[in-house]
């Protein structure tokens, strides 16, 4: 099925109710619709549409285009540098760039050929456009660059039958009511900004876009738009419970979260939901390569885990259990382990790509793909993720998954945000090291530190260096840089 | 027919459309108002009328499956006309809803 049946059938489906808005700026479906076909004449030949800006029309203009012509779109972080674009885009042959101003001159000069994104949509918007949606399913619908926190991004491949799988697989056409509003806040080069506005367009549900997070303002829109629905990144989630520590007007309209990206550290969860107490909460793990969601931990979960329920409390750190179109395996070599044991996990389903561009495909005879995620489900099923494949520190042949340490670093008063790595070392393979930001006036030390760790863990995880650092690096959509920081901790300075 | 994912067929009595989202192994006649739907290019019989007596026509979005053959197909295209396989009535497909995760 092609992305753009979505889109058509939407704009069947949706009458004069708006479909999307940034600012003022509103378009209903039907009109969108109509702004792709003409938008399509304005992009036909291309042999792909980029996306270099922040969220605005022209990204899903753009994304519906792509798919008219037959080309995959590209959404690229805007704050990647013109030569940095420049290497993404080279193999990708005679591409046209929808750019935010700024860019644009300075694109068009290295002879990419540039339209701007505001414009493209205005020109769009003229006059009415019609056309055929095509029949292809197979042709790649978008090329996503995966957040390359272990190693170099790579472009995952992810077809039409992929995209149009999960949102068929996952959401119910138009079964949104007519309130419903959905603040999307994502970066629109990040998988959930794709699926944000595939599923609530497909839902009938209201999109309101925020150009770029920024606490304060989502927590205005929210209460100005009558925001019902929200997908947000865990270190959004603190800047948002600052915001409303600032007065009691709370939120009344928000009905849902869902959160996901990275690993929620538990006292961030604990403390929105203490903040937000009428809202339905869901965990939503995926990867750029599954089409986003493939596993849930859904509101009914939440509130068992606030009723006090250990069980429930001890699953709020999964991530709920896979989608009922999702299958999982978790293997320790090429064998499946028992339930209980922790191993890689592998997923399958129709929304699966796990095809990456200019590379073998990763899916193995059977159609599994290994997300390289480590982790265990439990005996209902309910999936725990321990952390990267890459990230997992071998010291004296055992297996140590970083997130576990950090998790009890983060329960040390003083200590702000943490990075467990493994570094190199000559007599256990690898030794473990901590790079910690101190809260502010904090004045703990290595030694304090590591006793914290080994009284509640042992002696075999704490951590053999401690080293304190300013700061440390996130991609923007939270998810630290751990190639980063062991590179700076292996580079004395 | 032999029906393949992705296939879109039409009604050859109304508006109604489909596209084919699961498709058996063998050959099945999937049919709206009574007459076998059509793929593009293919012609109407000039004498189909809806047969009413099926029921009513498929409804914008939603999914209609036979899950012992192994197929579904989802209404892209509302339009009258009951959608039959094999002469069977092919029945909504429930929703499970789940958590929002977008």
């Amino acid at each position: 099925m092609n992305l753009l049946l979505l889109l058509d059938m939407a704009a069947a489906g949706g009458g004069d109710e708006v479909a999307l808005q940034v600012g003022d700026d509103q378009l209903s479906a039907a009109e969108l619709l109509s702004a792709v076909w003409r938008a399509g004449e304005l992009v036909d030949g291309a042999s792909a549409v980029a996306y270099v800006g922040t969220n605005g029309l022209g990204f899903p203009v753009g994304l519906f285009a792509a798919a008219a012509v037959g080309a995959p779109f590209v959404p690229l972080n805007y704050r990647l540098s013109d030569d940095q674009l420049d290497e993404l885009l080279g193999p990708l042959g005679d591409v046209v760039i929808i750019a935010e101003g700024g860019r644009v001159d300075a694109l068009a000069a290295r002879g990419h050929r540039v339209l701007e994104g505001d414009r493209l949509v205005a020109q769009a918007r003229q006059g009415s456009g019609a056309g055929e949606v095509p029949a292809d399913a197979e042709h790649p619908a978008v090329l996503l660059h995966t957040s390359g926190t272990t190693s170099a991004p790579k472009a995952a491949v992810l077809r039409h039958r992929h995209l149009t799988s999960y949102v068929i697989g996952t959401v119910e056409f138009g079964a949104a009511d007519r309130e419903e509003a959905a603040l999307v806040s994502v970066p629109p080069y990040h998988v959930a900004g794709l699926a944000n506005l595939l599923s609530n367009l497909y839902l009938g549900r209201r999109i309101v876009y925020l150009r770029q997070f920024e606490a304060e303002e989502w927590v205005s829109t929210v209460r100005r738009e009558g925001v019902t629905h929200a997908m947000v990144v865990p270190t959004m989630l603190a800047r948002i419970a600052d915001v409303l520590d600032a007065d009691d007007a709370g939120l009344p309209s928000l009905r849902a979260i869902s959160y996901g990206g990275s690993r929620t550290p538990s006292t961030v969860l604990q403390r929105i939901m203490d903040r937000l107490p009428e809202v339905a909460f869901t965990n939503a793990y995926g990867l750029t390569e599954t089409s986003s969601t493939i596993a849930v931990l859904g509101p009914d979960d939440h509130r068992a885990a606030r009723s006090g329920d250990p069980v429930a409390v001890g699953r709020l750190a999964s991530v709920g259990r896979v989608l009922p179109t999702v299958e999982v395996q978790v293997r320790e070599g090429d064998v499946a382990v028992a339930i209980g044991q922790p191993g890689e996990i592998w997923v399958r389903g129709e929304q699966v790509s796990g095809e990456y561009r200019g590379l073998d495909p990763s899916l193995d005879p059977e159609g599994w793909f290994p997300t390289r995620d480590r982790g265990w489900v439990d005996d209902e099923g309910y999936l725990f993720i321990e952390g990267r494949s890459d990230d997992t520190i071998i010291r004296g042949g055992e297996n140590i998954a970083p997130s576990e340490i950090e998790e009890v670093l983060l329960d040390h008063p003083d200590v702000a945000q943490c990075a467990v790595v493994g570094v190199p070392d000559e007599e256990w393979g690898q030794r473990i090291a901590a790079a910690i930001v101190l809260e502010d006036g904090a004045d703990a030390d290595a030694d304090g530190i590591r006793d914290f760790v080994r009284q509640r863990l042992r002696g075999s995880k704490t951590p053999d260096e401690v080293t304190f650092v300013d700061e440390l690096p996130y991609t923007e959509t939270g998810k630290l840089l751990r190639r980063v920081v062991l590179s700076s901790l292996l580079t004395p300075s | 027919m032999q029906l393949r994912p992705g296939l879109k067929l039409n009604s050859a009595v109304s508006d109604a459309q489909v596209v084919v989202v699961k498709a058996p192994a063998g050959e099945v006649e999937l049919a709206c108002g009574g007459w076998p739907m059509l793929a593009e290019g293919e012609a109407a019989d000039a004498a189909a009328t809806i047969d009413g007596s099926l029921g009513e026509g498929p409804l914008l979005g939603k999914r209609y499956a036979d899950e012992d053959l192994g197929l579904e197909v989802l209404c892209s295209r509302a339009g009258d006309g009951a959608l039959t396989v094999d002469g069977r009535v092919l029945p909504v497909k429930g929703a499970k809803p789940l958590p929002s995760s977008d």
